[in-house]
């Protein structure tokens, strides 16, 4: 049974339509990620499965059942916000109590529900503190725990780690998951950030302008995205124009500007559904730059120049031309990375690329 | 030496506003029969004799029940406004609110008036009611400002998360939106209850017959002759008016501190 169901879900906010017709599953368990750019409508689908907004059409059910007139205080969820949101007027242990006092646990049991929150998330020993006296990760924490100890039918987490630094933002990513896998919640994240995305999730939601790009594993979402946006907002990808000119069970002949004819395998084009103008989709990191005088090897091989090249440690990011045509490259780096206007040799096998028709939707 | 010249100038300003303060509470202190200089000795006698003045008193406890239920219609009324302004989408925001706000603009006796014509149309005689009625109109828009000021402030999220967890919006209201909001509507109170306490102008319109506040009563002393009880009453004002907010403003202030805001 799915634990979320969003059937033709639209949401207008006067003349403008943040969300257009939705629909999605959620299974029971699962960890769906909303991804997409500021704006894209992600935070409206989960205020609205939160009932802080109401949908303008359409029908949301949680386990079955029809929620889009049950108030907030009845849907039984854990909200976890980006700016943590804890009571500041309360110490951590009250915070994390809240939810319990409106339920029917006696005093015991909400002692030892409290308590054993507060070990789920590795912070025992703070019940009697103030929020304003932990760090903001632990303060992230104390907001899950008072999300979770209310056992809710689905967890709906804002953003919950934007407002964290990097290194720590990546601890509790590990975290967040190990604490989800552990009492099976289902969850609902949302973010802009790909890499949390990516990490994170069970299922991804890409979501742009209102609308859903592509649902899929986070692997399927990478290497076969459905649109060139998809394709644009996860990783850095060279997309260039082409023409499918064959189509059959195993292999997908394209015609690609500044390249020639490439030959991809049919698994990786599932959203291509006939012969005609296409997007080839090359990610930078399956683009290998090798010296000019490399020997040819099975791979496809294109002359280039190097006309810039960002140093970023482990890896380098080369901006190349071959011909007319701009490529990006991020390559590990193997002694040293190549200068700016070195001749070089692009590589690339075809069966790590991808093709979009030109047209979605 | 032009520094010089602004502090002694700084100090004058001070002496001009605060002289006159500090000599009423230096003469009601003075023993002799005439509230004037020079002082003949020290003395409570005025105070003493305040204590046994029957109007003062009667207007001293009619100044404070005014003042304390002025303080606390207002207050109530001026958090449910600052609340849907603040949180609800009401049509015509802008207008309400600076209706609300108006009557610190308009001068008080054309309020004073202008309310008493109105209720003389509707032929209402004046009344205890109709003076607090008048009071609550003029302190109502303090309570609105100082409110309004602190619930734009505290964000929507704390609400939010209180009502996911399965508080109704009144008790969400009560648990995390009333505490948090405590020191300004602890101020708002203050307000209203000074400025109730202080008010002569609206007061000497409005007030029914046989009915005298500290202010009018003072007001009315005066007409007959200078009574060094009157510098006695003075001190007393000054410690209420100039105290109870300082208090609040202590209270107000540790309390935000405990709120960790």
């Amino acid at each position: 049974m799915s634990a979320v169901n969003l059937s033709n879900i639209v949401k207008r906010f006067g003349a403008v339509t943040a969300v257009h017709r939705m629909s999605m599953e959620i299974p029971d368990g699962s960890f769906v990620t909303l991804l997409g750019p500021s704006g894209c409508g992600k935070t409206t689908t989960l205020r609205m499965i939160a009932g802080l907004l109401d949908p303008s059409e359409g029908d949301i059910t949680i386990r079955g059942k029809r929620v889009n007139d049950v108030p907030i205080h009845k849907r039984n969820l854990g909200l976890v916000f980006q700016n943590y949101a804890l009571f500041p007027h309360k110490t951590v242990a009250e915070n994390v109590a809240f939810g319990l006092k409106y339920r029917d646990v006696s005093r015991a049991d909400m002692d030892k529900k409290v308590k054993s929150a507060l070990d789920l998330v590795q912070l025992p020993q703070v019940g009697s503190r103030y929020p304003r006296e932990l760090s903001g990760g632990q303060q992230q924490r104390i907001a899950l725990a008072r999300a979770i100890v209310i056992e809710p039918d689905v967890l709906l987490l804002d953003e919950p780690l934007s407002a964290l630094d990097a290194n720590l933002r990546e601890d509790m990513r590990v975290e967040l998951k190990r604490i989800q896998h552990q009492i099976g919640v289902t969850t609902v994240f949302v973010t802009h950030d790909q890499s949390e995305a990516l990490a994170m999730s069970d299922r991804l939601v890409v979501m742009s302008n209102g609308r859903v790009e592509q649902v899929g594993t986070p692997e399927d979402v990478y290497n076969t995205p459905a649109s060139e946006f998809v394709a644009r907002f996860l990783g850095t990808s060279n997309i260039l124009d082409a023409r499918c000119t064959g189509l059959d069970q195993t292999t997908a002949r394209l015609a690609v500007a500044g390249i020639g004819d490439v030959e991809v395998p049919r698994e990786k084009t599932p959203h291509l559904d006939g012969e005609g103008a296409a997007k080839f989709v090359l990610r930078a990191e399956k683009l290998i730059v090798v010296a000019g005088d490399a020997p040819t090897d099975e791979r496809v091989s294109l002359e280039g120049v190097v006309e810039a090249v960002d140093y970023q440690g482990q890896a380098a990011r080369y901006f190349l031309r071959s011909g007319d045509v701009r490529f990006q490259a991020i390559n590990m780096i193997d002694e040293r990375p190549f200068g700016e206007g070195q001749t070089v040799s692009l590589r690339f096998r075809p069966r790590d690329c991808a093709a979009l028709p030109e047209k979605t939707r | 030496m032009g520094w010089q010249l602004v502090r002694g100038w700084t100090l004058l300003v001070y002496l001009f506003m605060f002289l006159p303060v500090a000599v009423v509470v230096l003469l009601s202190f003075n023993a002799s029969q005439f509230g004037n200089f020079p002082m003949t000795g020290f003395s409570f006698r005025w105070f003493v004799e305040l204590a046994g003045n029957d109007a003062i008193l009667r207007a001293f406890r009619t100044s404070v029940i005014l003042g304390a239920l002025t303080a606390v219609i207002s207050t109530t009324l001026g958090v449910l406004a600052s609340l849907a302004l603040v949180r609800y989408n009401v049509a015509g925001r802008n207008l309400i609110s600076t209706f609300l706000i108006a009557p610190i603009l308009v001068p008080e006796v054309v309020l004073a008036v202008a309310l008493l014509l109105f209720l003389n149309a509707l032929s209402i005689n004046k009344s205890f009611l109709l003076l607090l009625m008048g009071h609550v109109i003029f302190t109502l828009p303090f309570v609105i400002l100082v409110v309004q000021a602190r619930l734009v402030g505290i964000r929507r999220d704390y609400e939010e998360a209180a009502i996911s967890l399965g508080a109704n919006p009144v008790q969400a209201f009560f648990q995390i939106t009333l505490p948090l909001l405590a020191p300004a509507v602890f101020a708002g109170m203050l307000f209203a209850f000074t400025i109730s306490f202080d008010d002569i102008t609206g007061t000497l319109f409005w007030k029914p017959g046989g009915v005298e506040t500290v202010p009018t009563q003072i007001f009315a002393m005066l007409r007959n002759s200078i009574s060094p009880e009157i510098n006695a009453l003075g001190t007393v004002m000054i410690l209420l008016t100039v105290g109870l907010p300082l208090l609040g403003m202590a209270v107000a202030r540790r309390m935000a501190m405990q709120r960790g805001k």
